[in-house]
């Protein structure tokens, strides 16, 4: 009970089932905003076609007691058919793409293609004085990458923000 | 083509007649004409045409909330929709069942800034439980239904339909409500057994207990009331109600302690503070309530039943929740109750009692009225109440000052006898929920508690008040002063009464005869209670206007961030002080 009311912030992935209709992805960003509530990542997109289903991923921060009001707060929304907040409710895998552009000649384009390497990112875009990296991987893999690339040239980053499943054989 | 195919507009009231509306307050516009000609041509819908479309959600308010069925209001577009925004919104925090249907602009035009668009679903989406546009007359009727059962389930709400021009004038197959409820929407009604049962065991071993119900008990229907009485009187422990749930137990009962909160009585504040265990059915733990969160009832451990998991631990951490509706979960515990049969432990119930009575015995609302000095406003609201007492009545207020007298001088003894925004706190709300009320209970006395300020923001439904032939009475006490605001600043802000001052306002007996109304006024403490029952005794919408003392404070009072132990007492209540910790944590 006592660490309820703590401050300490700590950062929680949701998974949300939703309905896709219109107006469903603003519903859940304004509940958000509109209550302060913190959205640090979003990702959403069509999951099943047939039951006309789309899955959004939050990653938010906040005291325990605000990332439950969060839960309640998002499972109380009519078109909402689950959520779970998949740092609490067991195991589960993040990912997180970014397109990363670097600019530069020489030595350090050499080096970004060495350090690409050895964070198995993969250049999907090549110029004369550019590449254009892919890389996959969990959010602190990725900005340890971007944060390699600054000296070397970086100019552009989009990051799809952090998709994210349960472990083994249960749905959401 | 089949014969069960019908235009939009024709649908709306085929579908508002199967969900067994009998009113509908709203307003034409461009996009619903089509509409109102399919109003026009039937008669078995009552549309009451209201001066505002915010009068027009109140007044479904009113009904709502006094009927336990759904409200429901009509507007066209743009400014019609906008204006509802404020009644929407109150009905969200109060938990009020509505349905609002408000026009659009043809489909083709929306997102041209058309004359009078709005973005309807937009505006409303955080002002409504749920709210949708309408894309296909096809789906029109299942829409509607569908926001019914959203409206009423659960916790209720407002739901808005926004319909566009060309679904009203298009044709559509209608549906009837068999059946039809949202794919995702399925509130919990039933609490947990296992839960329910340390919920038993709990309430049984507490030494300081104190049963608080809410909103959540009146909205659950009459029977939860009936329940929660049973409850109390079978357990003998202390209850409070608060200022939605005025009603839920008779405010005349010895058991009940008074309301909790900001002005609520000394006895319910410190016992609040002081109880073991708290038994919260229905409430919400509103910071009106709590006042300072970190200092609210330390020493207690708390059971919360609420329908709505969000109301749980997002004010205050509780030790037991519980997910239920009221009238299912307080079935269920007085079974369990009368299972177990518990050893209550009746010698520490008679010292808390004894501790209360002290409590009580500060008489934290006595007040002396002198028959030469100004009226006490709770002298004119005792008188009232006295006045009502034993008929069949139903009381509306405004916001301020008033309000919280109302509450602690009017006696309620049933649910759904006590109308008044509490959540939003809307000046403007007493006299189009009065009209609501009215319609709904016409052989009633309706009476509207408000005061000048929050008169003015809704006045123009005293028009609709008469022209309906509705004989609500409305008590306006006429200070000549924003009170509540006054009151603030004398306390909290130097005394410095800045832009409160309403002494240059209109001739309100002339107004309110203009509006349709006889009008009354009442200057005297020895004619107060003659006048009022003159207000009472007197057919069709009578106004009176009653003067009162300007610098009148409510009290008791907690102050905003203050804890329940440091409640500050009236002038007439010179007894222990008030923050004497010892006295308190006997």
């Amino acid at each position: 009970m006592n660490n309820f009311y703590n401050d300490k912030v700590q950062d929680h992935t949701f998974s949300i089932l939703v309905e896709n209709e219109p107006g469903v992805l603003a519903r859940v960003i304004g509940l958000l905003s509109g209550r302060g509530y913190n959205i640090d990542t979003l990702t959403v997109a069509e999951v099943d076609e047939e039951e006309g289903l789309s899955k959004i991923t939050i990653v938010s921060s906040g005291t325990p007691m605000v990332l439950e009001q969060i839960r309640a707060q998002l499972e109380r929304l009519v078109p909402v058919r689950a959520v779970s907040d998949l740092t609490v409710d067991g195991p589960s895998v993040e990912r997180e793409l970014a397109l990363v552009k670097v600019a530069g000649e020489g030595e350090s384009r050499v080096e970004s293609l060495r350090i690409a390497d050895i964070f198995r990112a993969r250049a999907v875009d090549s110029t004369n004085t550019s590449f254009v990296f892919e890389i996959v991987g969990s959010t602190e893999k990725l900005d340890a990458f971007i944060e390699l690339m600054k000296p070397l040239g970086l100019v552009d980053v989009s990051r799809t923000g952090v998709v994210a499943i349960s472990r083994g054989a249960e749905p959401i | 083509m089949s014969s069960n195919r019908y235009t939009g507009g024709e649908i709306i009231l085929k579908a508002l007649a199967d969900q067994d509306v009998e009113v509908v307050f709203g307003y034409p516009g461009g996009v619903t004409l089509p509409l109102y000609n399919d109003i026009y041509k039937q008669n078995s819908l009552r549309h009451v045409l209201v001066g505002h479309e915010q009068g027009g959600v109140h007044a479904a308010e009113g009904y709502a909330r006094s009927t336990g069925k759904t409200g429901v209001a009509m507007a066209t577009s743009g400014p019609g929709a906008t204006n509802t925004v404020t009644g929407l919104v109150d009905a969200l925090m109060d938990s009020i069942p509505l349905v609002c249907i408000t026009g659009q602009v043809t489909s083709a035009l929306i997102g041209n800034d058309a004359f009078q668009e709005a973005d309807t679903t937009g505006i409303t989406r955080p002002a409504t439980k749920h709210n949708y546009l309408v894309k296909s007359t096809e789906d029109l009727a299942r829409i509607i239904h569908e926001a019914f059962y959203i409206a009423a389930n659960g916790r209720p709400g407002p739901v808005l339909i926004d319909v566009p021009k060309d679904i009203i004038m298009g044709m559509g197959e209608y549906v009837g409500p068999e059946g039809i409820e949202p794919r995702n929407y399925k509130p919990q009604i039933n609490g947990d057994r296992e839960a329910i049962e340390e919920a038993v065991d709990m309430l049984a071993s507490a030494e300081k207990p104190i049963i608080y119900a809410g909103g959540g008990v009146i909205n659950s229907g009459p029977e939860a009331s009936q329940l929660l009485q049973k409850l109390v009187k079978m357990t003998g422990f202390p209850c409070t109600t608060t200022l939605m749930a005025l009603g839920a137990y008779p405010t005349t009962d010895k058991q009940f302690v008074g309301m909790p909160g900001m002005h609520g009585t000394y006895e319910a504040n410190l016992a609040m503070y002081g109880c073991d265990v708290m038994f919260n059915v229905g409430a919400r733990f509103d910071d009106r309530v709590t006042g300072n969160t970190a200092l609210f009832s330390p020493g207690s451990q708390k059971i919360h039943v609420d329908i709505d998991p969000s109301s749980i631990n997002k004010n205050i951490a509780v030790d037991l929740a519980i997910i239920a509706d009221a009238t299912s979960f307080l079935t269920d515990f007085i079974t369990i109750w009368n299972e177990k049969q518990p050893k209550l432990n009746h010698k520490a119930h008679e010292e808390w009692w004894k501790e209360i009575e002290s409590w009580r015995s500060v008489d934290c609302l006595g007040f002396e009225q002198d028959s030469k000095a100004d009226i006490r406003p709770q002298y004119a609201l005792t008188q009232l109440s006295e006045a009502l007492n034993g008929s069949d009545y139903y009381v509306t207020t405004d916001v301020g000052q008033h309000q919280m007298w109302s509450a602690q001088y009017i006696q309620f003894d049933e649910p759904n006898r006590w109308m008044t925004s509490g959540g939003l706190g809307t000046m403007g709300y007493g006299i189009p929920a009065a009209m609501g009320v009215q319609l709904a209970h016409p052989e009633s006395s309706v009476v509207c508690v408000t005061s000048e300020g929050s008169m003015m923001m809704n006045v123009q439904e005293m028009a609709t008040i008469a022209k309906e032939g509705l004989p609500v009475k409305i008590l306006c006490l006429h200070n000549k002063v924003l009170g509540m605001i006054r009151q603030w600043q004398e306390l909290f802000h130097e005394n410095n009464e800045s832009e409160c001052d309403l002494s240059q306002g209109p001739d309100f007996p002339k107004l309110a005869e203009a509006m349709g109304f006889s009008a009354m006024v009442c200057e005297k403490a020895d004619d107060v209670e003659g006048s009022i029952k003159e207000m009472l005794a007197t057919d069709g919408p009578v106004f009176l206007l009653m003067h009162t003392d300007r610098m009148e404070n409510v009290f008791p009072m907690i102050p905003a961030g203050a804890a329940h132990n440091e409640i500050v007492l009236g002038p007439n209540q010179k007894l222990v002080p008030a923050d004497d910790k010892d006295n308190v944590m006997a």
